[in-house]
């Protein structure tokens, strides 16, 4: 029982983060109707930008702010320096893009800084706290938990709350309508592109220190399963996201704990197939979707 | 004096025939101009290079004197030019107050963009009944009013329609026409009309102007086109 | 019948070849004959039915795998040839079932989904080795062919296996080649077209989606059993994302859609790397170290990005010339007619 509580609350800590890697998932696809299979790439040469920031000034809050302003530049570069160039009729140039972006990534990351695993220190402790005897979250872990529900808070609200969300969800929505009342659709991408980076930053960011150490495949495994997040709770949806990467992060928290830990990638596998099979636009997809 | 005008424009796609061929046309300030013609004279495509949707092989579009040629859709919208697109172009992921909202975003800032919202409201009542639904969950003419309504709502000086009528029930369509006809004579608003409905058109606009092929063959008062069967058997077909 | 006889040249003149290469080269030149085989199932996967799959490495370990089990099952008791045979039936199975699980959810996806999931089974693939009976991460001993007698004065081992390897591919990439041109070559494209015309005109989507994938995975499959003869192991470690995103870039810098493209961008994949981390080893020990094995992924990416923005024909529309304005569907998927849509859309 005390491990089962232990398990689900790393669980929730992991799944906080899954969630707002999905999110930044579903911002860009919402956006610019692409699954950006580069993000995770992006992400981690943001980290890697965090990593050299806090090596040479110390602080790790110079680092994580230093991170995301990288990764909010890569997006709004990329957007304008490659996917804009692609036609949009079918969704396979800008996959096919993003993968050359995904090899160009990681090896120019690995000529930089060499293949070696750079342990990276969170900034508040591992341990967990005891409370009644059960080990539970640790201070980091509350941390990465405060954090990704701050964000996506605001993010919420920016997208339903400002007349800027308005035009984002518009411009994503109906284009044309969007360009013939005014709004600067082609901006409105740019800035899609820009926050969903910085979003998967943030992410890989507060993941990283808890794995093994940055290396430029250190989200690879993230990618895949907020792909999958996002793939269940419907790429169209925020709160889907958020939902199922809670839910996927828990399961593989389980899985990892009572089976082990190569099984997880098998359980999240499974999942996305059957999900896919069964209901293809997701579990918390609307009932009236938009073709891509 | 003319605010809006098309001069020599030339509009086609790939590389077939124009569909529009070297057309000039001078819309004068607060006339509501009724474009008609058969399936395929080329209105919808007319209106969507007004718009900068369709790119223009040659040729000018004017408005107070400025062209518009090399702007983007979302300037020309900006300098006063709104469009009504065919098939209710209503955002159907948004409500009713959102698209609203969106309409009058370029145009109004804080105070003044809820007035304006307010004031489309009082235009058409129906709306206001409805501010939370979901596009996707109006009727036809719902959906019709509010695209007429989002447009009206940035304050434009020249108002494109493209079939407004379409689909629409008899009753409804007459009503449209009404607030179109009143909102232009309030505002001193310049319509330009596409219709395949040609007495509703003509009906409410001072001129007709008749496109077929690509080429405007009348250009005539509203009363005299109306009364003119020749015309009407050879381009309008009835 | 003009097909058979123009493959079987092809095979000729590539078996001919190998008189004219070191065992080193010869060995290249098998993985690279493998290679080939799976890229040409992808390049007529993705450029006809536009469906990208990620996953084809997947593909090759599974038929690597179906070839080293059946291959090994009857390695004592039969004769050479026969275990051959028998191998290379294990791994058009396993990847045969595989793509054909595959093939059926790809009928029901669009392209992002598809792509993702191919992409998790990649990632999945070492944790399936250690917990499916794949023996680990050590992997699965394949059976060795040595010259036949008569051949031994001959030739030496690597070119015999390269013999094999040309012989098994050309049997793999022909069928594929006589799919394309033939009707199932134009159901695909009708369905790449548009769906719903397609099915008024009595194309069942779905049907052509799965075939097409069963059709693409069975030489991946044999591509990966080829891979097999020429190391005698499958091992998951070699057919991780980097390799599978590598089968992508041969097929796109070949031209999608294009079997000749796909021999093309194979030799590069197998060749380039090569050379690039030849020529890394006479820069000092440390930035070397550093550019060896990344420097060509880095060319790669660059080379398919560039492909893909200046390009879409791949590096075959640059041998036979222009692009054709009669457009075949290749031609059409990224650029020229989009321009017009993209103007109205954004």
């Amino acid at each position: 029982m005390d491990r089962f509580v232990f398990l689900l609350s790393t669980g929730l800590a992991r799944g906080a983060v899954l969630a707002l890697f999905a999110l930044s998932l579903v911002i860009v696809w919402r956006a610019a109707r692409v699954v950006n299979f580069a993000q995770a790439a992006m992400a981690v040469v943001a980290v890697y930008a965090a990593f050299a920031l806090t090596a040479a000034s110390g602080s790790y809050w110079l680092g994580l702010a230093g991170g995301l302003a990288i990764g909010a530049l890569l997006g709004a570069a990329v957007e304008r320096g490659l996917m804009r160039r692609l036609p949009h009729l079918t969704p396979l140039p800008g996959m096919i893009v993003a993968i050359g972006l995904v090899m160009v990534l990681q090896s120019g990351l690995a000529i930089a800084f060499g293949p070696e695993h750079r342990p990276m220190r969170p900034p508040f402790s591992e341990r967990p706290f005891v409370i009644g005897g059960v080990p539970v979250l640790s201070p980091y872990e509350l941390f990465v938990l405060v954090t990704a529900a701050a964000v996506m808070g605001a993010l919420a609200l920016l997208f339903t709350r400002t007349s800027l969300g308005l035009r984002l969800r518009a411009a994503a929505f109906a284009p044309e309508t969007s360009r013939l009342l005014g709004v600067r659709v082609p901006r409105m991408v740019t800035l899609g592109w820009t926050l969903s980076v910085a979003t998967a930053a943030l992410a890989a960011l507060l993941l990283v220190p808890t794995e093994l150490g940055l290396n430029p495949h250190a989200a690879d495994l993230l990618f895949v399963n907020a792909f999958a997040v996002a793939v269940v709770g419907g790429l169209d949806s925020p709160l889907g996201a958020l939902a199922a990467g809670i839910g996927v992060g828990v399961l593989s928290g389980l899985v990892t704990g009572y089976v082990s830990a190569s099984a997880a990638p098998l359980a999240v596998l499974a999942l996305l197939m059957v999900v896919l099979l069964l209901r293809p636009g997701g579990l918390f997809a609307p009932k009236e979707a938009r073709r891509a | 004096m003319s605010t809006f005008a098309f001069h020599e424009l030339t509009v086609g796609y790939g590389d077939g025939a124009p569909v529009i061929a070297g057309l000039s046309l001078e819309i004068p300030d607060g006339a509501v101009v009724a474009l008609l013609g058969a399936n395929g004279a080329g209105k919808t495509t007319l209106l969507r290079a007004a718009c900068g949707l369709v790119p223009a092989r040659g040729g000018r579009v004017l408005l107070d004197g400025e062209d518009l040629s090399g702007l983007s859709t979302e300037d020309r919208v900006r300098r006063g030019l709104a469009l009504v697109p065919e098939g209710r172009s209503v955002v159907a992921e948004l409500t009713v107050e959102e698209n609203l909202r969106l309409g009058a975003l370029w145009r109004h800032r804080g105070p003044a963009r809820t007035r304006a919202v307010e004031a489309a409201y009082e235009l058409f009542e129906p709306l206001a009944r409805r501010r939370g639904a979901a596009g996707h969950t109006l009727s036809g003419g719902e959906r019709q009013m509010l695209a007429l309504a989002r447009a009206l709502v940035a304050d434009p000086t020249v108002l494109l329609l493209d079939e407004p009528s379409l689909g629409l029930a008899p009753l409804v369509v007459s009503q449209l026409l009404g607030v179109l006809r009143d909102t232009a004579e309030r505002t001193g608003l310049t319509v330009l009309l596409a219709e395949q409905n040609v007495t509703g058109a003509l009906s409410v606009a001072d001129r007709g102007v008749v496109l077929s092929l690509g080429e405007a063959v009348a250009d005539r008062p509203a009363a005299s086109l109306a009364a003119d069967p020749a015309l009407r058997h050879a381009y309008l077909g009835f | 019948m003009r097909l058979t006889l123009r493959a079987a040249l092809i095979t000729l003149a590539a078996i001919a070849a190998t008189f004219g290469l070191d065992p080193f080269r010869n060995y290249q030149l098998a993985t690279a004959a493998g290679v080939f085989a799976a890229v040409a199932g992808l390049t007529v996967l993705v450029g006809l039915t536009g469906q990208l799959s990620l996953g084809h490495a997947v593909l090759m370990a599974a038929g690597g795998y179906g070839y080293a089990a059946a291959a090994t099952a009857v390695e004592e008791t039969a004769p050479w040839p026969l275990v051959l045979l028998t191998g290379l039936g294990g791994a058009a199975a396993a990847s045969g079932v595989l793509g054909l699980l595959l093939g059926l959810a790809a009928a029901r996806l669009r392209g992002p989904y598809l792509a993702g999931l191919t992409l998790a089974l990649v990632i999945a693939l070492p944790s399936a080795a250690n917990v499916l009976p794949l023996g680990g991460e050590q992997g699965r001993p394949a059976p060795f062919f040595p010259v036949p007698e008569a051949l031994s004065a001959l030739i030496a081992v690597e070119q015999w296996h390269a013999w094999l390897a040309i012989a098994v591919s050309a049997a793999a990439v022909t069928p594929l080649v006589a799919l394309r041109s033939g009707r199932a070559g134009l159901r695909m494209r009708a369905v790449l077209g548009d769906e719903t015309a397609a099915r008024l005109s009595g194309v069942d989507p779905a049907l052509v989606k799965t075939g097409a994938f069963l059709a693409s995975a069975i030489p991946a499959g044999l591509g990966g059993a080829v891979l097999a003869i020429a190391t005698q192991q499958v091992a998951p470690g070699g057919y991780g994302l980097a390799f599978s995103l590598l089968l992508v870039v041969a097929a796109v810098i070949g031209g999608l859609g294009s079997i000749g493209g796909a021999a093309i961008g194979s030799v590069l994949v197998v060749a380039l790397p090569w050379l690039v981390d030849t020529a890394a080893e006479a820069v000092p020990a440390d930035l070397g170290q550093r550019l060896t094995g990344n420097l060509a992924v880095l060319l790669f990416g660059a080379v398919v990005i560039a492909v893909t923005l200046a390009r879409p024909g791949g590096i075959a529309s640059l041998l036979t010339g222009r692009t054709r304005t009669g457009k075949p569907i290749k031609d059409r998927i990224p650029s020229e007619d989009a321009a017009l849509s993209t103007n109205t859309e954004r």
